[in-house]
């Protein structure tokens, strides 16, 4: 079967740690031992995903036998480790486990972080080096791009990617609950601090139009201002800048409250109301807890944004399972397309697809022909068989060749169902016996 | 025409349970059901309504089953209208429930129909109750922005993030929800209320004659006036809105019913 042709060896966060992993990774430059990768293991169609967080093997092999072992000795060869350790820090996936494995990590279920996105541009990056170096075949080539095509059927189905699971993350996420779209908003940073810099940048990319920092020592916020191509401010302009922000991120290392509620509620009055978001990250706390209490004004301290961070990866958890079932149907569906993969099952078919249209086309003839006699109408039925078997006889033979001048199996056998066209579903009529 | 109202009601019970079941388990499947349903039951009021013009003679307006009717069908017509031109994310679940309960009134008010006396046979009494009714549809609308507005900042503000914070849009969206259908509404009341006076004065020979529905009216109309102001000159926007829009809608129900059933005067609804 050819299913069972199918292995993937690898390694990642969950079974191995980083020490192994790195001696593991294969260089970033883009070179990867593809060509060594088949001759050694005598495999048919390779490929190589190799990212900071797993690496896998992917791989056509008729050898089952040898396979594991061939495998392993080709990822672990440069480390010192022995057979069982390999073994130990390692999984090996072969058929319908391997296709289920494959599809998991394409669609970030397997991923350190499920649902971050990054990992189906590397598995495509790893598809076209393998695919260009001519080391994947029908059965990689389809696999392959089955795994990107229900990674998008989760990411489109399920929301398995929406919602935010970091803090800085979390802050852009309420900026457009309350204010929707973010283009245009100000947002002024005080003080600074690896978070609230990060933050600053996301609401950018997110479309923020202008920053202002401000910082108890000018200089820090001119160089900070520079970076995000904003206003530098003093700490004394903090009130009279209040005015015209949308978004502030707090996180200076004063040891009393920054900014008091008494402060802004005048402000909101100026501000006809428009809300105003507050984000306090330091430790401890620069905005009074009390601000949250004035209308139109939203104060996230750094636990409450872990809140959302957390009701989020619940959220993530739950979508998970339901890519999953994705997961899983789509996994069954590829198994059947390889079970069709083999010889005799494609003639049947073929057999089966020529034959139905022959019966069709004989049926409206002879229905157009009612005063035609019976020997004539045996005998039209006849020429209809054989020209049928006759147009057919050649890409059976095709199909059944072992000659070496001939692709290889897989191949013969994916060019012959594409161009019969055996794998669309709702063939044009064939089919309506 | 019985057979038509059943048809419609069903329809919009559909919509109401479809729109409910995926506000819970936000199937895409099921929302894409609540949506055609609702155009169809839209279509199907729309004819029900047509039939029984056809049949009494007049515009189907009068009782109270044909009054909650066409308000069921503006509030129907009204959101679809809106959301062609704007996507607000689950506006759907907060309206069909309303329009299907309007439609319970109605289902179980008598269908009688009840002669219109000549006075009143007039082509002001299509325009003025039809647009007043539409008014009452927007002011409906922005209730339902109103109550989303204010669960949503609930749960926003108090950080407790449940059911809505997911499943409703930003705040934002929900402020312009409420814009637009307070001044929508706004401007149709005005226009329901001039189209009335025009009517009194050619069927009673005067403009204003302080008829409880019309001092309601004018009471209703008092108070989105304040609050659309409000909002221009002093920034009453999002939360106190929202809140108005909500108390607004509660003096327009007593206006649009309870003014009859406890006031009477000449809008009392036939039967």
């Amino acid at each position: 079967m050819q299913a069972n042709n199918i292995f993937i060896l690898g390694v990642n966060h969950k079974t191995a740690p980083v020490e192994i992993r790195e001696q593991l990774a294969f260089s970033a430059d883009g070179t990867l031992p593809l060509q060594e990768l088949l001759t050694s293991t005598g495999a048919s169609e390779g490929c190589i995903l190799s990212t900071c967080n797993r690496v896998e093997i992917i791989t056509v092999s008729n050898d089952a036998e040898r396979s594991p072992g061939a495998l392993r000795r080709f990822l672990f060869g440069k480390t010192s480790l022995s057979d069982d350790e390999a073994a130990k820090y390692s999984y090996l996936h072969q058929g319908s486990e391997a296709i289920t494995h494959l599809f998991r990590v394409g669609a970030s279920l397997d991923s350190m972080i499920v649902g971050e996105p990054q990992i189906l541009g590397q598995l495509k990056q790893a598809y076209k080096i393998a695919s260009e170096e001519n080391c994947t075949g029908a059965i990689l080539n389809r696999f392959l791009h089955k795994s990107f095509s229900v990674a998008k059927r989760i990411r489109t189905e399920t929301s398995i990617g929406s919602n935010a699971v970091s803090i800085s993350y979390a802050a852009v996420e309420m900026a457009k609950k309350i204010f929707g779209d973010l283009q245009g908003k100000v947002v002024m940073l005080v003080g600074a601090g690896e978070m609230a810099e990060l933050a600053a940048e996301h609401l950018i990319n997110q479309g923020v139009g202008q920053v202002v920092v401000v910082n108890r020592t000018l200089e820090r916020a001119v160089k900070l201002a520079r970076q995000f191509n904003g206003k530098a401010a003093g700490l004394d302009e903090l009130f009279t800048q209040l005015e015209d922000i949308d978004i502030l991120i707090s996180s200076t290392g004063a040891p009393g409250l920054v900014l008091k509620k008494d402060d802004v509620k005048p402000v909101m009055r100026q501000r006809h109301n428009r809300p105003l978001f507050l984000i306090d990250i330091a430790v401890p706390r620069d905005l009074d807890p009390e601000l949250n209490n004035l209308d139109n004004v939203y104060l996230y301290d750094i636990d409450d944004l872990q809140q959302v961070v957390d009701v989020n990866k619940a959220e993530r958890d739950k979508e998970a399972a339901r890519g999953e079932n994705i997961v899983a149907e789509e996994a069954m569906k590829f198994q059947q397309w390889l079970e069709g993969m083999e010889v005799s099952p494609t003639i049947a078919e073929l057999r089966r697809k020529a034959d139905a249209i022959c019966q069709a086309e004989l049926a409206r003839t002879l229905g157009n022909l009612k005063d035609l006699s019976p020997k004539a109408q045996v005998s039209i039925e006849k020429m209809a068989g054989a020209i049928v078997s006759k147009m057919l006889h050649d890409p059976i033979r095709f199909l059944k060749a072992e000659d070496r001048h001939n692709p290889d199996k897989g191949e013969r056998l994916a060019v012959t169902r594409q161009i019969f066209a055996l794998d669309q579903d709702g063939d044009n009529g064939a089919e309506d016996e | 025409m019985t057979l038509l109202f059943n048809l419609t009601f069903f329809l919009y019970l559909f919509v109401t349970v479809s729109y409910l079941a995926f506000f819970f388990n936000q199937n895409p499947k099921i929302q894409i059901l609540a949506r055609y349903g609702m155009v169809i039951a839209a279509v199907s009021h729309v004819g029900y309504t047509v039939v029984r013009y056809l049949s009494v003679g007049y515009t189907p307006i009068t009782s109270n089953h044909e009054a909650v009717s066409f308000f069921a069908l503006a509030v129907c017509l009204s959101y679809l209208s809106f959301r062609w031109r704007y996507q607000v994310k689950n506006f759907g679940v907060f309206v069909s429930p309303i329009v299907f309960a309007l439609m319970l009134v109605a289902y179980f008010s008598s269908t009688k129909v009840v002669e219109l006396s000549p006075v009143l046979q007039s082509l002001w009494l299509p325009v003025h109750a039809s647009i007043a009714i539409l008014a009452n549809a927007f002011l409906t609308l922005a209730f339902c922005g109103g109550v989303m507005y204010l669960l949503q900042e609930r749960e926003i503000k108090g950080k407790h993030f449940g059911m809505f914070y997911t499943r409703l849009p930003s705040l934002e969206s929900l402020d312009n929800l409420n814009n637009h259908c307070l001044t929508a509404g706004f401007l149709l009341l005005t226009l329901g209320i001039v189209t009335g006076s025009f009517w009194a004065e050619q069927a009673f020979g005067t403009y204003w004659q302080w008829d409880p529905k019309e001092t309601w009216s004018l009471v209703t109309w008092l108070i989105y006036a304040a609050i659309l102001h409000q909002r221009f000159t002093a920034g009453w926007r999002r939360r106190k809105a929202a809140i108005l829009a909500v108390i607004g809608y509660i003096v327009v129900l007593f206006t649009f019913w309870g003014v009859n059933f406890m006031l009477g005067g000449i809008h009392s609804y036939a039967g």
